[in-house]
């Protein structure tokens, strides 16, 4: 699971997540006593649907430099990445 | 005694040039300072909120409007985003994090006159009931130290009854504010979802994330939900505000039907706090309310309901931490994979960690059927439950919390023992209804809430529900 999530762990990270996770599944597993085929899943609870706005450029006085001040490396305005490929 | 009047008198002293906006900044830069040994307060905001208060006794100078906030300062939990200081979130992946924009909350106030002057501790990432999951400080109870203040937005409730401003800003996922509100003595209020636009709040389940205030009186939060709240291009998920301005309380009480929650009131409760509620339910009566018992039959499954569809929402909104763009990059990773990884891990604390794990495991594609869309089944059981019942009462009341404030480190230890502490909050944020905390008496020295709720959208009637209860229990 950790890998999936892109988590590097300890092995005492493990052993304690391992022990905790374990309690806390068990603790949401009740549901699977309920019987709630008669129900459509919720995902979202305003009742909103496509809400739509124009495709328009607004200026919200940001300059491309403020917004990569906070990246960790940049070259040319642009973000910088390790290498993807071998 | 608090120092600040109702936060309506202050604009209006700023105004009319009674108080000075300079004047009040400084008292709560003073005050934060005074009582910094709480904790409620990562950063507070001298330069920035100094200027602005400069700029409105200026403008009041020159005989200029400044705002039905003029010059009230107040304190924002920081997964805010504000200038002026980081936003952190209380998590190490983003120390040092500038905001390049402003969350919309903070513009409308800002646009009001309000001055934010500090920055709240809280849960890392909002993950937690007690602050104690901050990856910085540990915040105070202001009633005893030597307990947590509840959470996640621990820091700003305790910040209000600290007194070192007349409000602060929360967000509550599944009691983030009602919760700290009823452990450290504060009013919190949660709007329906949807209400006040998260526009620059650092996102933690997105389907039940919402914003409100923590301030000493309901009165107070009525005005700041009023100058917060409506539809926000920055925000799709954002509903309509009342055309009816938040802060008309002036309902009745007298014939109101309220609820109390049967299953809310049961086994689980502390006893003390029991006595506490069933006390305020006697006062609603005396005042004319017209209270009965009601079910919510699914309601006890609600808190497993909850630890599923939080989790998976936070796997999701927590992968944007990655090294790359912004936070947290560990200098040492030689390829994309490590970098990923390392980052994380060093970046985030337990609870972001354990939540990531589990939410990934209820979205992956062998589980999503057993945890992931059952949660969402129970979902729809449950939001049609809290109709049924609000065709029979206006409202409903019972507990924030099953206990008062406990000891730092107390349930450190145990991260079920600390879920299970949000088993009465949750439930009104998966259907998204408001609610409110009000502070209703203590036991040994240390505050209880009690929870009233509302159908959705009918925020204004639930903040007069609130602000008559608030009376007839003073």
């Amino acid at each position: 699971m950790a890998k999936l999530a892109r988590l590097h762990l300890s092995d005492d990270e493990i052993q304690q997540f391992a022990g905790e996770i374990s309690a806390i599944l068990g603790y949401v597993e009740q549901l699977q006593q309920v019987d709630l085929k008669d129900y459509e899943p919720t995902s979202q609870v305003t009742g909103l649907k496509n809400v739509m706005r124009p495709d328009k450029v607004k200026d919200y006085g940001v300059s491309p430099e403020e917004l990569l001040k906070n990246a960790p490396a940049t070259e040319s305005g642009h973000i910088k990445v390790k290498r993807i490929l071998g | 005694m608090s120092q600040w009047p109702a936060i309506a008198d202050i604009a209006t002293q700023v105004q009319a040039g009674d108080l000075s906006a300079t004047e009040l900044v400084e008292r709560a830069l003073k005050t934060m300072d005074a009582k910094k040994d709480f904790n409620a307060v990562l950063a507070p905001i001298h330069e920035r909120s100094r200027e602005r208060a400069k700029a409105i006794d200026a403008r009041v100078a020159k005989g200029e409007k400044t705002g039905r906030l003029a010059g009230v300062p107040f304190i924002a939990k920081d997964n805010f985003l504000t200038f002026g200081s980081e936003t952190t979130a209380a998590s190490n992946i983003l120390k040092g994090f500038e905001a390049p924009y402003q969350a919309t909350a903070i513009e409308r106030l800002e646009a009001e006159g309000a001055i934010c002057v500090g920055k709240a501790n809280l849960d890392a990432f909002a993950h937690g009931g007690s602050t104690e999951n901050s990856d910085f400080v540990i915040t105070k109870n202001p009633h005893d130290t030597e307990r947590v203040p509840g959470g996640s937005s621990g820091g700003s409730a305790a910040a209000v009854v600290l007194d070192m401003a007349p409000f602060a800003l929360g967000s509550d996922t599944g009691g983030s504010i009602r919760q700290p509100a009823s452990f450290s003595g504060a009013v919190g209020f949660k709007p329906t979802y949807g209400l006040v636009s998260r526009s620059g709040v650092v996102a933690m389940a997105s389907s039940t994330d919402v914003v409100g205030p923590l301030a000493r009186t309901v009165e107070d939060a009525a005005l700041v939900l009023d100058v917060m709240s409506g539809r926000d291009d920055l925000d799709s998920t954002g509903i309509e505000r009342d055309k009816k301005s938040y802060t008309d309380l002036s309902d009745d009480i007298k014939g109101k039907k309220i609820g109390i929650i049967q299953e809310h009131m049961g086994e689980g409760l502390d006893a003390g706090v029991k006595k506490q509620i069933e006390a305020a339910v006697e006062v609603l009566k005396k005042g004319g309310a017209d209270v009965r018992d009601v079910s919510l039959p699914s309601l006890p499954l609600a808190l497993a309901c909850y630890y599923i569809i939080c989790p998976a929402e936070v796997s999701s909104n927590l992968s944007r931490y990655d090294g790359q763009r912004y936070g947290f990059s560990h200098p040492k990773a030689s390829n994309l994979d490590e970098s990923y990884n390392w980052s994380r891990s060093e970046g985030f604390g337990k609870e972001a960690k354990r939540r990531i794990m589990i939410g990934t495991y209820v979205l992956s594609s062998g589980y999503y059927d057993a945890y992931y869309k059952k949660a969402q089944q129970l979902r729809t059981k449950l939001i049609k439950e809290f109709e049924a019942a609000f065709k029979e009462v206006d409202f409903l009341a019972g507990p924030v919390a099953p206990t008062t404030a406990y000891k730092i480190g107390e349930n450190a230890g145990d991260p079920l023992q600390m879920y299970l502490q949000d088993i009465y909050s949750v439930p009104v944020n998966l259907v998204g209804t408001p609610a409110i905390s009000i502070p209703a008496g203590k036991v040994n020295g240390l505050p209880v809430g009690l929870h009233l709720m509302a159908p959705q959208k009918q925020d204004r009637a639930l903040l007069a529900l609130a602000n008559k209860t608030e009376e007839l229990l003073a």
